[in-house]
């Protein structure tokens, strides 16, 4: 399962992992939001090992949303070495996340 | 990419498949299953399509109070499900409908079934104006319910003049700042019930026979828009936070690569029951020649093509 993280474990989960973090940038009111997070648990489980998957509610986490710039959501992000090394807007099948992390 | 030429022989084969889990494929799935036929859905995210992406419906019949899209579409999904249909979370990524079965490949498999539905629905069309793709997520967006709250007590302006661009503006008017609706005509062709409700908004400013020509982002983010008067050719600079989209769809058939009959805008030629000019194939709601596009249209498209699909299979 892909893991909610807010400030107070940003740093340790996403900035500090050893792996590539896939992070979604997400609101519980956006419809596509809710449309991507089930293709997002299926990486999760895949990527297992490999790469994690983590989320971030925009309304409980303003802070790191403002700090990464996010003006839309989804928003996804793949940090690596705890910077950005790709991101895209908008909902994405799961080949296209997949082709992200990659 | 699986290798077309296998023609069915190691591919998992279904009665029906229907491509695309919105609205018209989750009823065409109720009603094919209920018929008694395999069916698979396949669909590039999980099911509900534009239906789940609609904050409020208040032109679906029967509810009285205004419906959130989403809820309605998962209880579609359920429904389907309870009946048999089985939902394929793989994007199908192109078709051969040349031969019988009729072969599909998605993303992460090969399948076949021998009638097929296509319900693939539309998108978001683009002004397809330079950096706007750069510019998405940093104050472009063709979402105002997932966006709006970005740019709270801001300006904004909103482009379109049909139904998702006056809901849009009504949205955004209660969260942000000035909220201005350039539109390429002197009206607005959105239904008349939100031409009351716009005019009595304070904070909505009417741009008529207007283009935008340029999103003005010098720091890498929309802080404006400069805007053509197609009567005059003025040109005036309006400041604004975020630029919302709103003008039109564009079909999702790319995919199909020629195995049907498109228009000349891209939908897929299809008669009132759903038949293409391929036996066996059918196209229902947003993705198919229709007069309107609707949750309720779709629905019936759905039915129909089901109904259609079962009589095909039974000959």
């Amino acid at each position: 399962m892909s893991e909610v993280v807010s400030s107070e474990n940003f740093q340790t989960k996403v900035l500090e992992s050893d792996k590539p973090v896939l992070v979604d940038f997400f609101a519980t009111w956006c419809g596509p939001c809710r449309m991507v997070a089930p293709v997002l648990d299926e990486i999760a489980a895949e990527m297992e090992g490999k790469a994690l998957v983590c989320k971030v509610d925009i309304d409980q986490s303003p802070d790191i949303a403002a700090r990464y710039g996010v003006s839309s959501v989804p928003t996804l992000m793949v940090f690596e070495n705890g910077q950005v090394k790709k991101q895209t807007v908008g909902a994405q099948p799961k080949q296209s996340l997949l082709a992200l992390l990659a | 990419m699986a290798d077309m030429q296998d023609k069915g022989t190691t591919r998992e084969t279904f009665d029906l498949a229907v491509i695309g889990a919105g609205p018209a494929g989750m009823t065409a799935a109720l009603y094919a299953a209920r018929a008694g036929l395999s069916c698979a859905v396949f669909e590039r995210l999980s099911p509900g399509g534009q239906l789940a992406q609609t904050e409020h419906l208040e032109n679906y019949p029967g509810y009285t109070q205004s419906t959130s899209g989403f809820d309605l579409a998962m209880q579609m999904h359920e429904q389907a499900a309870s009946f048999g249909a089985r939902f394929v979370s793989e994007e199908v990524v192109s078709v051969d409908f040349a031969g019988a079965p009729k072969l599909i490949d998605t993303a992460f498999g090969a399948y076949a079934a021998r009638a097929v539905i296509v319900a693939t629905g539309a998108r978001p069309a683009k002004l397809g104006l330079a950096r706007e793709d750069e510019l998405a997520g940093r104050g472009v967006s063709y979402c105002a319910t997932c966006d709006g709250n970005f740019f709270r007590g801001r300006d904004v302006v909103v482009v379109g003049g049909g139904n998702t661009a006056a809901a849009d503006a009504i949205y955004l008017s209660r969260i942000c700042g000035k909220v201005y609706v350039v539109h390429r005509r002197d009206r607005l062709r959105a239904t008349a019930i939100y031409h009351q409700r716009l005019a009595d908004l304070e904070n909505v400013e009417f741009v008529w026979n207007a283009e935008v020509t340029e999103i003005k982002a010098p720091e890498g983010k929309v802080e404006g828009v400069r805007v053509r008067d197609k009567v005059t050719g003025e040109m005036r600079d309006i400041d604004c936070a975020a630029l919302f989209v709103a003008v039109g769809m564009r079909p999702n058939t790319e995919f199909l690569a020629g195995a049907l009959q498109l228009d000349e805008t891209g939908y897929v030629r299809a008669d009132e029951l759903g038949a293409t000019a391929t036996p066996g194939v059918y196209a229902a709601g947003d993705v198919r020649t229709k007069a309107l596009r609707q949750v309720v249209t779709a629905v019936s498209d759905g039915a129909n093509c089901a109904e259609a699909a079962a009589e095909f299979l039974s000959e």
